[in-house]
């Protein structure tokens, strides 16, 4: 499904190379996790991968289902199939979170060439979503993200997610900031989602969130790659002896 | 005295206006042409017209071609009253009858016991001070029409001024008077282009316990020119909203001099501005005075503005003596979607009361990347995401008008503006 190759990348404005040569392929039906420690690429992968600006593609490619994602824009990317759950959520004072919900969901099937969801059946589809997820109607009448709480808006990436059915979900730290309850309820949420056609990439330091969603695949990034590749055990080292040691190991 | 050369620029622009001098319209225009003459025209030197030419304004004539005629609130089940070129039209208008309110033309009102003599140049005069509007006393004095309305009780439905234009060269003077009467309640619109020049007063006398809503939507034509004043004072418990939306036009100056002078009264003045390209001038002018005792006011204007337009806010809290437990609120922003564009803001607060809560607020940014990331990264076109954030960067501004329906026609209006202002 995502299918990273040799991706290398800078920042726009300095000469900082952040990525340098990141080979990535996952299936779908699997959720690969990410780990590695502060400032070894993570979300400059996940921010590369969604569109955002700022960042200068040197080297290598990234298709989603054979479509070469890094010619696309954000929107045409999100239409695609591709979702980042953001690390820290954006909160936008003076739009409303159904009306946001609604205009994005509408605006991807549009791109799809797919009929728009009615006002009724969208009420009903976000109402049943929401439920599941704990998120009140009070939250969803509110502005996007504003005066939510960290857990909040945590759910309510999750519920972006349920609602616009990406098939490549990337979660970059959804578990940062979560007390355990949250925790439990997020993953809740992302396992619901999981399915044959549907793929994920776990961004996290914390093997505890891993407990929650199992990954099939676990990789350590360090300095800009991957280095080490293996399955939910490695996850587990990481957890018992740092990353040092593994990485020591690794290089 | 005033210099010869301001004078003849005086006598310039008044020549040939039309000057009604009997009965008690001719006291109240003849007062107001001395006030003009003490005065004269503003100019640029005028610390008052700092940041907006009035040259255009203080021009002996106009020409401009209008683009556009636009009326707004046609959803809206209202009395209609349309001046064409600024003569009541009564051929377009609907009969001047409304239950709960009197309406005289001002061309018509020619009784010397008429109400409005209380309140014509009267609410105006007093606006003269501590800053002198001197187009205020101008439109007192040269008037050519305008509406007298008196509300007596809550007003069956809303009036509804529409403007049009025929002619390229109409320079049009207008003066309304509203006064209510205790408890009264009335919503004024007013909406179109009247001419390629247009100067307004409007002065509202708000008694005890009345409630007077004015939501206007200026005529977006592009070559217009505007300068409207309200003088209004809003006695006990008493209630004053206004609103304008203001699009497009070459020179635009609203202002607005509330006198807050009964205890527990609120006021607010509140506008949206968009403007496109560096022929365009917004500029909202206020002065509040409170006067008694908790009372509220609420200044809220935002403006986007782009390809080199400019915005301009001047804003002033004047707090009394004795005007204990006021609160007031001003903010003043302006979203800047290139950086051409310029926003000038003077807010002012003078308070000489120990027990009160003013704050003002005065900002200027451009459209929040990270927020249009995040909307596009979902789905939403760049486009719409940036329509998106400007109408919620207007949304506490709209918010000010209490009735849904015309908030909703303003914002309508408004999308379309940001449709046709893509680039």
């Amino acid at each position: 499904m995502l299918k990273i190759n040799n991706l290398h990348v800078k920042l726009e404005e300095e000469e900082k190379v952040i990525l340098r040569g990141v080979d990535l392929t996952v299936e779908a039906g699997k959720v690969h996790a990410i780990m590695g420690p502060n400032g070894s690429g993570k979300s400059t992968l996940s921010y590369v991968l969604s569109g955002r600006d700022g960042y200068e593609v040197t080297e290598g490619s990234a298709t989603l289902d054979g479509e070469e994602l890094l010619e696309m824009e954000p929107e045409e990317r999100a239409a695609a199939g591709l979702f980042l759950a953001f690390q820290y959520p954006v909160e936008i004072p003076g739009v409303g979170n159904m009306t946001f919900l609604r205009t994005a969901l509408n605006a991807q099937r549009k791109a799809r060439g797919e009929d728009e969801v009615s006002a009724g059946d969208f009420l009903k589809l976000v109402r049943e979503k929401a439920a599941s997820l704990k998120i009140d109607a009070d939250m969803m009448k509110r502005p996007v993200n504003v005066g939510f709480s960290g857990g909040e808006k945590k759910r309510n990436e999750i519920l972006q997610m349920a609602l616009l059915e990406p098939k490549m979900c990337i979660l970059d730290e959804t578990d940062s900031g979560l007390d355990v309850d949250a925790m439990k309820l997020v993953s809740e949420g992302v396992n619901a989602l999981r399915d044959e056609g549907r793929a994920f990439l776990v961004i996290t330091h914390y093997q505890r969130l891993l407990d929650h969603i199992r990954p099939d695949v676990v990789h350590i990034m360090a300095n800009g790659r991957i280095v080490l590749t293996g399955g939910p055990e490695l996850a587990l080292e990481v957890e018992k002896n740092g990353y040092s040691d593994i990485l020591a190991g690794a290089l | 005295m005033l210099a010869q050369a301001k004078l003849d620029a005086l006598s310039a622009r008044i020549a040939g206006l039309h000057f009604p001098s009997t009965g008690w319209q001719g006291k109240a225009r003849g007062a107001a042409l001395e006030r003009l003459t003490a005065m004269g025209l503003p100019g640029r030197r005028d610390e008052y017209w700092r940041y907006t030419d009035p040259a255009k304004l203080n021009a002996a004539q106009v020409r401009a071609d209008l683009n556009a005629s636009d009326i707004a609130f046609q959803e809206t089940d209202a009395l209609r009253i349309v001046f064409t070129d600024g003569v009541f039209d009564a051929e377009f208008s609907d009969d001047l009858t409304l239950s709960g309110v009197e309406i005289t033309r001002l061309a018509d009102a020619v009784t010397d016991l008429h109400w409005a003599a209380e309140i014509y140049g009267v609410l105006e005069e007093r606006g003269q001070k501590p800053v002198l509007r001197p187009f205020a006393a101008l439109a007192t004095a040269f008037a050519t029409d305008g509406l007298l309305i008196r509300v007596t009780g809550k007003a069956e439905r809303p009036i509804s001024i529409v403007y049009r234009s025929l002619s390229d060269t109409s320079d049009v003077m207008l003066h309304h008077c509203v006064k209510l009467e205790e408890g009264a309640e009335v919503t004024l619109l007013e909406t179109g282009d009247a001419g390629p020049r247009l100067l307004t007063n409007l002065e509202v006398d708000v008694a005890p316990s009345a409630r007077f809503h004015h939501v206007r939507a200026q005529g977006r034509s592009h070559q217009r020119m505007v300068n409207t004043h309200i003088f209004a004072r809003v006695a006990d418990e008493a209630l004053f909203k206004s609103f304008t939306a203001s699009i497009n036009g070459v020179l635009t100056r609203n202002e607005a001099v509330l006198d807050i002078v009964g205890d527990d009264a609120v006021a607010h003045v509140a506008g949206v501005t968009v403007g496109d390209g560096p022929d365009f001038l917004n500029d909202d002018t206020v002065f509040i005075t409170h006067a008694a005792e908790r009372c509220e006011s609420r200044q809220v204007f935002k403006k986007v503005l782009k390809n080199g337009a400019t915005g301009v806010f001047q804003g002033k809290i004047l707090v009394k003596p004795g005007a204990q437990k006021t609160d007031g609120y001003q903010i003043s922003q302006s979203l800047l979607l290139d950086g051409d564009s310029q926003f000038l803001a003077k807010p002012e607060l003078e308070i000489y009361a120990d027990d009160v809560k003013c704050s003002h607020g005065s900002t200027s940014g451009a459209i929040d990347e990270t927020a249009l990331f995040y909307l596009r990264s979902r789905g939403v076109p760049q486009r719409r995401a940036q329509s998106l954030l400007v109408l919620a960067f207007l949304a506490e501004a709209l918010a000010e008008i209490e009735d849904e329906t015309l908030a909703e026609d303003l914002q309508l209006r408004l999308e379309s503006w940001l449709d046709r202002h893509e680039d």
